[in-house]
């Protein structure tokens, strides 16, 4: 506690002036530079008078399509933040030779690698997956919103609220030095007394709970609300990662609240779960952190693996090959996720017993990975392969990931793992396949979806544009990682001594330079698009795709299907059409919706407040926060009137505006 | 309407739009299942713990010295009676008799909160006796385990009071009877949560 | 396809840049981490038999079925071929049997809690051979050994003479950290109050890094030493010249060398309590801490011990630090 009055102490807990980081000048610049362009969003809001349109429209929609584009964002900005970070570990790495210390001192440049690991993994993959799923699989299924659509708006704004915290960090006393595991000892108060680690823990523990409710919500909603005839073998591809994806959900992240629940208390209330002594064990936390930790990459490429199953065919005219094989193959993933966690630490001394169990296993999930890339290349062979951008970034993945995928082997035999574990080689492994696979995917996805969310295409040039960057800035920066691991470099150094390593630091940071053009020319591509959005307007199914998320307009309406559609086939829209499918444009009924409420914004917004006051021992505000909290919590339970109507002509005024909506002919291109 | 399913040269004409509104199975009691489920996961980590630290007494008091197993008994029997009054409203609210369910969900709750202030008085004696979480691992992990237990049964008895004014007040709307329903889940599970509790932190814990 | 040629394929940047720079874990001096690199090749080459195809499949099938090609075959309703699916079910499966079968032998051979067998391939252990000891100990941030053999300790320098079994017993005082010297063996985490133990050999002279490999706070950057390998003169010459010019490591020095510190340079101690490395493991270095091996026993001990005298509850039960190798497989 800082030496003041007492009531000070009381009101502000250890936060005082000098847990503002005012010494550090990136950080001052970073700050001015978020400042000032968070206040031209904000009064440009306030300008054009946009803000009741956000409230209403946006942040307190239950309406899943509008809550994944809200996701695509939030990872997007995220994206930017976290990429900001890696260009300053690779400035930091390409500089710091011999006598030159670099410009990051090592309590900075810890900082900045755990924030950019865990920014990277929770606020921007998690996003970008939810976001895909929340947008795509109820429209798949044929369904009107999701199982819980308040949860889902909350889900949401927990994830926020874990965005705030860990960006307050940067501005308000400091981040976790402890990696973006907050691996103990480390992490423990004796060797990280100061508020980074508890920024670290709360926000997680509020984004991790959306995160379950999310994965909650999607398993109900894949098996109670598919559309009738939609078995669960004529499930969309995309819908079956979901579901599995969901499902690891559940069975994980609670582990990972379970165990930073446990080192908190550590923290907080000095238990001795992982500490030295007291017969605490640090292994544990090893372990658990680890039993949610692998399955949690499974989580984010799972959804990728589907969204390239349903490209992938679209693009090849043609039906998905071995579409059985792909469903017991996702099956036996997220099955076989669960049980490898310990290959992390081969060389912790478990002995050769468990060793060889845990690589045996790791090496078994190489198997139904490989039956799906011979299953998407089998479903381009005898196809009509159309290279458009998103099937430009799947054929990036299918030379990408099975490199990523094969050091990944490499690593899974323990022996060699005892040469390569924490080296640059794991490093760029594991880059190689969370860009090879889940980037890349993100990336086809949006280029997929976003006609259908807003009714017109993205820009070819720089889409192919930022594609090209990716891929070369993608090799260029990770090709000398491998080398380096090779030449018994190992992670997370701030400084190096052998003049003969720097050449490659420099070209891994020219690659990061490739991948920075690569984010702006999507930045640029999005941009370029909504100028020219009425040239690149299309029609409700661009492509010529196969699911039921084409059948409707684009936009969709709020209510997705004006009649809910019947399924007799795998690719149901692709049946539809051949049978001369036409949308009715008449008979329509009322339309039973939920109504859009502000309390997950509210809930989430004093748990925000509440880890904050953790963060900096604000014991009265957290007291109070937390006690609002369970209050609104209680007064939203007696809100029972949740539910609207659209009416039948609502329904007709708008199926006969964009029903069977074509854009005119010079737009048109499918 | 007979625009919708046309005809073509391929085959017969499918029907393809639910025509009527149709309403999806409500998902609730799935959903607040797979919730247990994802609860049990914690629970399976803070076991975990105990199994890893359940004999590292650091020098201190082991569960022999502290477990007081004839009060646990007390303790044990209040939560699984509280169980069987709880099936007592239920059978009663499927008679549709407010008054008569009201009072089983009042004696759960009596019972559970009853519950919960033994813990409370047993965890109070311990941190009074210098066994407080902070002395060992095995009693980080023992206060925690029972602690996060006990924090469910105090959320759970919150949870029934609120129930019990929302039941009283708008009666035995679909709603209700599906909060109801999902209250009555939860609260088995914590009884079998407590049995995994009571046989293995306690009764094992004394025996090794 | 020789193994050196795959290798230049494999690793993507041009083969020019390659042989400027030193891939130390493909060629290393020791032989544990020689045969650990062969099985990391092996399993290049290995699943080359199927990536490599892959890969070039893709191309092939991309190019081949483009839109533009109206002369390739189109059938769109394909989706089914279950010799197909077998293949592509079996293929990558029988590759991890192959690469299983050697992954597990290969996990208990260079398993590093087990005794050397070999000084290098083709050459035994000789049955009169004593393996060289060594304690390492990681501090806050620097290493310390300890070679009682000869009751000498060094502070960010290791030596070893070639060819002679080494075993290492690993702990550390406060967080954890990995030992690895690249050239030496695959590396292996040091955590306070347990041990993990390393066995392993240099098979040529030279001077080469050793550094922790596990983040451990922001001295770890630092934390390197140099580790000597050294003919059999060349080595006693060197013990003889720590006894020389080395000071005392008593608690005192212990507890000054515990303090975090970056860059340490090199110490030499020619003598230390002998049970300091017990002390140190078992976290009672300072006099008035209980060892955690002591407090083990009496809380082994159970309730029928706890009944009688400490002194009976700690002579019944022998040393309990629980070695990593037990705690990890629970």
């Amino acid at each position: 506690m800082p030496d003041r009055p007492a009531i000070w102490n009381f009101l502000l807990g250890r936060l005082s002036l000098s847990s503002l980081p005012l010494d550090n000048m990136i950080v001052i610049w970073t700050f001015v530079g978020v400042a000032l362009g968070g206040a031209v969003v904000l009064g440009a809001i306030t300008y054009y008078r946009q803000w009741g349109y956000l409230w209403n429209e946006w942040f307190t929609s239950v309406d899943h399509k509008k809550l994944g584009v809200m996701y695509m964002v939030l990872g997007t900005v995220m994206l930017l933040r976290g990429f900001a970070d890696a260009l300053l570990m690779r400035s930091q790495q390409a500089v710091a030779f011999g006598s030159n210390m670099g410009y990051l001192p090592p309590h900075h440049y810890d900082q900045i690698f755990s924030a950019h690991g865990a920014i990277m993994i929770f606020f921007v993959a998690m996003p970008y997956i939810a976001g895909f799923m929340n947008f795509v699989m109820p429209l798949q299924i044929g369904a009107r919103d999701v199982a819980f659509p308040f949860l889902n708006n909350f889900s949401f704004w927990l994830t926020v609220s874990g965005v705030v915290l860990f960006m307050t960090s940067l501005f308000v006393g400091d981040f976790s030095h402890a990696g973006w595991l907050g691996m103990p000892p480390v992490s423990e108060l004796r060797q990280s007394p100061g508020p980074g680690v508890d920024y670290y823990i709360w926000g997680l523990q509020l984004s991790g709970l959306g995160t379950l409710l999310t994965g909650i919500n999607f398993v109900v909603t894949v098996l109670k609300m598919r559309a009738p005839g939609m078995t669960l073998m004529k499930m969309p591809m995309f819908t079956w990662t979901t579901l599995c994806t969901s499902g690891l959900i559940v069975v994980t992240f609670p582990i990972l609240t379970a165990t930073l629940f446990l080192l908190s208390l550590d923290r907080y209330i000095g238990t001795h779960f992982f500490t030295t002594g007291f017969g605490g064990n640090v292994m544990m936390y090893v372990n658990l952190i680890w039993v949610w930790g692998h399955p949690e990459v499974y989580i984010l490429i799972l959804p990728m693996f589907g969204l390239y199953s349903e490209i992938v065919p679209t693009f090849s005219g043609k039906r998905l090959f071995g579409y059985s094989s792909m469903v017991y193959a996702t099956a036996s993933i997220m099955l076989l996720s669960y049980l490898v966690w310990l290959h992390h630490f081969f060389t912790m001394g478990s002995g050769a017993d468990v060793n060889s169990f845990f690589a045996l296993t790791t090496m078994m999930i190489s198997i139904p990975t490989g039956v799906k890339i011979f299953n998407w290349l089998f479903t381009m062979y005898r196809g009509r392969v159309h290279f458009t951008v998103p099937m430009l970034w799947t054929m990036g993945f299918l030379i990408t990931f099975p490199i990523g995928g094969m050091t990944g082997v490499m690593l899974a035999v323990a022996p060699a793992d005892f040469l390569l574990h924490n080296s640059l080689f794991l490093v760029a492994h594991f880059h190689n396949v969370i860009i090879g696979g889940v980037v890349f995917g993100v990336f086809a996805g949006i280029n997929y979806w976003f006609p259908k969310a807003f009714g017109f295409k993205l820009d070819e040039f720089w889409g192919k544009l930022s594609f090209w960057f990716w891929q070369i800035g993608f090799w260029v920066a990770f090709s000398p990682l491998y080398v380096l691991g090779l030449m018994g470099v190992t992670r997370r150094l701030s400084h190096f001594t052998d003049p003969s390593l720097q050449i490659w630091f420099i070209i891994a940071a020219f690659g990061a330079f490739l991948i920075l053009l690569g984010i702006l020319s999507f930045v640029m591509q999005i941009y370029v698009s909504i100028r020219r959005r009425d040239e690149l307007a299309v029609g409700n199914d661009p492509w010529g795709a196969r699911t039921l998320e084409w059948s409707t307009s684009s936009p969709p309406p709020p209510y997705n299907f004006a009649f809910i559609p019947r399924v007799h086939d795998r690719d149901a829209w692709t049946d539809m059409k051949k049978h001369g499918y036409q949308r009715p444009l008449e008979g329509f009924n009322d339309i039973h919706m939920p109504k859009n409420s502000g309390a997950g914004v509210l809930l989430a917004a004093l748990g925000t407040i509440f880890g904050f006051a953790m963060v900096w021992y604000i014991w009265w505000l957290a007291a109070v926060s937390f006690v609002a909290l369970i209050a609104c919590a209680i007064a939203h339970t007696f809100n029972y009137d949740r539910d609207t109507h659209i009416s039948a002509q609502e329904v007709a005024r708008f199926e006969q505006h964009t029903g069977n909506w074509e854009p005119k002919a010079q737009g048109a291109t499918a | 309407m007979n625009t919708i399913a046309v005809n073509t040269a391929h085959s017969e004409p499918r029907d393809f739009l639910c025509l009527e509104e149709t309403h999806p199975h409500n998902g609730t009691l799935l959903g607040f299942w797979l919730y247990l489920m994802s609860d049990c996961f914690i629970f399976a980590a803070l076991f975990a713990c105990n199994a890893v630290l359940g004999t590292s007494y650091a020098g201190g008091p082991s569960a022999h010295d502290l477990f007081d197993l004839p009060g646990l008994a007390l303790n044990t029997a209040l939560l699984l009676v509280s169980s069987v009054t709880f099936g007592f409203a239920m059978l009663e609210m499927a008679r549709q008799r407010k008054r008569a369910m009201l009072g089983w969900l009042a004696v759960s709750g009596l019972l559970a909160a009853c519950f919960v202030g033994l813990e409370i008085h047993e965890f109070m004696t311990m941190i009074a006796a210098g066994a407080g979480p902070g002395r060992s691992a095995f009693l980080s992990s023992f206060f925690t385990l029972v602690g996060t237990h006990g924090l469910h049964v105090t959320v759970g008895v919150i949870w029934l009071v609120v129930l019990m004014v929302q039941l009283g007040k708008h009666g035995f709307t679909e709603a209700n009877r599906r909060r109801l329903m999902c209250l009555s889940m939860f609260w088995h599970f914590l009884d079998l949560v407590w049995v995994g509790v009571f046989s293995y932190v306690y009764l094992v814990g004394v025996l090794r | 396809m020789s193994v050196k040629r795959l290798r230049g394929l494999l690793l993507f940047p041009p083969a020019l840049m390659l042989s400027g720079c030193n891939l130390v874990l493909l060629h290393p001096a020791g032989d544990v981490a020689r045969q650990q690199s062969d099985l990391m090749i092996a399993s290049v080459i290995l699943m080359c038999l199927i990536i490599v195809p892959v890969l070039i499949a893709t191309a092939v099938i991309a190019w081949r079925y483009r839109a533009a090609n109206k002369n390739a075959e189109y059938d769109p309703e394909w989706d089914h071929s279950t010799q197909l699916e077998l293949v592509v079910w079996a293929a990558p499966l029988l590759i991890i049997i192959v690469l299983g079968a050697m992954t597990w032998i290969g996990t208990h051979q260079l398993d590093p809690y087990r005794s050397l067998t070999r000084i290098e391939a083709g050459q035994p252990v000789p049955a009169d051979v004593k393996p060289l000891e060594v304690e390492v100990v990681s501090l806050n941030w620097k290493w310390l050994f300890f070679y009682p053999q000869y009751g000498i300790a060094t502070v960010n320098e290791l030596a070893a003479p070639v060819n002679t079994p080494i075993h290492f017993k690993l702990t550390s005082t406060e967080t954890m950290n990995a030992f690895f010297v690249p050239s030496l063996a695959g590396m292996i985490y040091t955590m306070p109050g347990m041990e993990t133990v390393l066995n392993a050999v240099i098979n040529k002279p030279g001077d080469f890094d050793g550094f922790s490999s596990n983040y451990s706070g922001h001295g770890f950057t630092d934390m390197r030493f140099r580790f000597h390998g050294l003919s059999p003169q060349d080595f006693s010459r060197w013990v003889a010249g720590v006894r020389a010019d080395g000071s005392d490591l008593d608690t005192a020095v212990f507890d000054r060398l515990n303090q975090p510190s970056r860059a340490e340079p090199v110490h030499h101690y020619a003598r230390f309590d002998a049970d300091l490395f017990h002390r140190i493991l078992n976290q009672c270095v300072d006099p008035g801490q209980m060892c955690m091996d002591k407090m083990m026993a009496i809380d082994a001990g159970g309730h029928a011990a706890r009944g009688n005298s400490t002194e009976d509850a700690m002579s019944g039960a022998p040393s309990m630090t629980a070695p990593a190798h037990d705690a990890a497989t629970h």
